[in-house]
């Protein structure tokens, strides 16, 4: 099956203005989940509330289905601060590679490290 | 009907709480793809599915100590207005979004209130099924309730239309705790609820919401009664002809 | 430094890596992916309808329990792929907006009736399957969220297609009323099941760009013979023939060789024209209009919430 409807012989393809008019909808919220205790919440979709306790609610019936969770977080999408141009946030760490365990190389008669 | 007539009042009670469910299903089955916002369809979907799961084990129970051709499905889809016992709260239409809140929110305090008595039921496997109804129910009244306080405490609007809802279905509440004489002997076993004793907390709730929701519970004292012996509105039998058409109409056929 | 980005997001394709919503991106691979998301969300969301219509008169309590939950998911699904849109900068009024208007359309399946509970069954088996067999392909899709979400989709999804089957085959061995029921339904839903996969490669004014840019992964036709090589067998299974007279196996190929398709219908149904077109579009927006002051509530709540919190503070 393709999503991809197309276009009708005599149609024009619709322009689609990402920069269009500020939506009056429910806010936007991100949904973080716990699949089970032990593990981090990790970030799952979003979507549409009024207000937090809406939101938790919603975040249980959307994404929860299937029984896979421990625990929800929401937060406003207006509240989600992210890093900005990976080359210069995370290139720098190339040239550490003392971080990571490999790099140091140990006897085996040592034992455990 | 092709189900067993029995003397088993727990039958006649398993029966009753399973008909509240499925007909507020079915009712809810209509609404979904109608509600207000996505997220909504998918929590309508939810409550609806929940009330058809409760049903299916209390039918079921039902139909083993029933015997005979008693199943699940005959009792949902064979029996006739007068024989479907469910009150009459839950077969009121659907109206508006605001008529879906309201009719949940009472319903969902009464069951909450039910199913936490009944789950502690002598009989094991009622209580069981309780105590995972109340569970669902808990949640049902955890949404129920915040929209009656979005809607109460919204716009003009929404407040206009909420309150006309509450004062529509007020009068079927009543009947939710009206004892049902063949429960007497359940109830002093310890295996019913007494349905009675639970309207004070079922009050407090109540105006305790409709306070915080800026809505005024209605002074009309008439109470309509009728669904626990069969004496429906006129909306259970077309209600009842689409859910049971595919039953009806190719008898003893297996989907 | 929009040549750098350029270079950037062609080896990120290149190398087989997700594009992620902050990455720069063409402007076209944009426009692309939210034409398509959005398309694939308004599908799920108008094909809760067809289904729906059969809630309130599936035949036992556990059809009716199956086919809510099935619903359900349609709407959750329709719900994450909008959420997968609107990382893309478009919110998701817009895009609704855009389906009620007419300027986006949805998958032309949902534009059928359905007419009996064997329908139920062909959709599940038929429509989802064809879904299933496209939406596969789509987890590896080279925008991360749209990517995501078809991961998360596929694996709820797993049981709508059998759930379908096992109705058929309860027709299947039931009375001669409820195999003609059953026949009758797939003579109906098999062509339309096919044009689901879209024009042929040859008229597919998008794919090559899609396949470049790895939005897409396997051309319409070579899903679509998947599909059929698939799907034909389960047919016979169920002791039922699809509507095709030159539908045949070759033996050399390995495949099952189909008739032609009615490419007429299916423009005259893109189009508009489809027998459920104007209802499907008018129920939505309805329920949209009628919701408004719900909507309103909810937010005049909160926001008097919020003043009262602050007021408190």
């Amino acid at each position: 099956m393709s999503y991809d409807v197309p276009i009708a012989p005599g149609e024009t393809p619709d322009e689609i203005s990402v920069e269009g008019p500020q939506s009056t909808a429910w806010p936007l919220w991100e949904v973080f989940m716990r699949p089970k205790r032990g593990l981090s919440h990790t970030h799952c979709g979003s979507l549409h509330a009024p207000d937090a306790e809406s939101a938790i609610l919603n975040a249980r019936d959307a994404y929860t289905r299937l029984g896979d969770t421990a625990s929800l977080w929401v937060v406003p999408s207006t509240h989600i601060h992210a890093s900005s141009d990976p080359t210069s946030m995370f290139d720098p760490a190339d040239d550490k590679p003392y971080r990571h365990p490999t790099f140091f190389e140990i006897p085996d008669e040592v034992g455990q490290l | 009907m092709t189900v067993a007539t029995t003397t088993n009042t727990l039958v006649g009670l398993l029966v009753r709480h399973a008909d509240d469910n499925t007909i507020l299903c079915q009712r809810l089955g209509e609404y979904v793809s109608g509600a207000p916002e996505l997220e909504e369809d998918l929590a309508v979907a939810n409550v609806a599915l929940d009330h058809v799961g409760v049903a299916m084990h209390l039918y079921e129970y039902a139909a083993e100590l029933d015997g005979g051709e008693a199943s699940m499905d005959n009792y949902a889809m064979l029996r006739s207005e007068r024989e479907f016992t469910n009150a009459l709260l839950v077969e009121q239409p659907n109206v508006d979004f605001a008529h879906v809140v309201a009719r949940g929110f009472f319903f969902d305090v009464y069951q909450t209130l039910l199913w936490a008595q009944l789950s502690a039921s002598t009989d094991e496997r009622l209580a069981g099924i309780a105590a995972r109804a109340f569970k669902e129910a808990t949640y049902h009244l955890r949404h129920s309730r915040a929209w009656m306080l979005r809607l109460g405490d919204g716009t003009a609007e929404s407040h206009r239309r909420v309150q006309a809802a509450v004062d529509a279905v007020w009068r079927f509440t009543g009947e939710l705790f009206v004892a049902v004489d063949a429960d007497s002997e359940l109830v002093a076993e310890g295996i019913g609820a007494d349905v009675a004793a639970l309207k004070p907390e079922f009050d407090r709730i109540v105006d305790a919401t409709l306070e915080e929701a800026t809505l005024v519970r209605p002074s009309d004292p008439y109470q309509a009664t009728g669904g626990r012996s069969g004496m429906h509105t006129e909306h259970l039998g077309h209600l009842l002809a689409e859910m049971q058409w595919m039953q009806r109409t190719y008898p003893g056929a297996t989907w | 430094m929009a040549v750098e980005h350029q270079v950037q997001f062609d080896r990120t394709i290149e190398a087989d890596e997700k594009i992620e919503p902050r990455d720069w991106m063409p402007d076209g691979y944009r426009s692309t992916l939210i034409r398509q998301i959005a398309q694939h969300a308004h599908s799920e969301v108008i094909g809760m309808q067809p289904e729906a219509n059969w809630i309130t008169r599936a035949p036992t309590l556990l059809r009716k329990a199956i086919l809510i939950a099935k619903v359900q998911d349609e709407a959750g699904h329709g719900l994450y792929l909008y959420s997968a849109t609107e990382t893309l900068g478009i919110s998701r009024d817009e895009l609704q907006e855009m389906l009620h208007s007419g300027r986006q359309k949805y998958s032309s399946i949902f534009n059928y009736p359905t007419l009996s509970w064997a329908d139920i069954g062909a959709i599940g088996w038929l429509v989802d399957g064809a879904a299933i067999v496209n939406q596969i392909m789509l987890q590896g899709t080279s925008y991360g969220p749209y990517s995501r979400a078809m991961v998360r989709i596929c694996k709820e999804e797993s049981f709508h297609a059998r759930q379908g089957y096992a109705i058929l085959m309860a027709l299947a061995k039931g009375t001669d009323e409820q195999k003609a029921m059953l026949q009758d339904a797939i003579d109906r839903w098999w062509w339309p099941s096919l044009m689901m996969f879209g024009p042929h490669d040859s008229d597919s004014t998008h794919t090559e760009q899609s396949m470049e840019w790895k939005i897409k992964r396997i051309s319409n036709d070579d899903l679509r013979q998947m599909y059929v090589d698939q799907t034909v067998p389960q047919a016979h299974y169920l002791g039922c023939s699809v509507p095709d007279p030159d539908l045949h196996f070759d033996e050399e190929s390995g495949h099952w060789n189909f008739g032609a398709i009615d490419w007429d219908e299916f423009w005259t149904v893109v189009k508009g024209n489809g027998p459920m077109n104007r209802e499907r579009i008018n129920h939505k927006t309805k329920v949209w209009d009628d919701g408004a002051w719900v909507r309103e509530a909810a937010v005049a709540y909160a926001e008097k919430q919020a003043s009262r919190s602050t007021k408190i503070a």
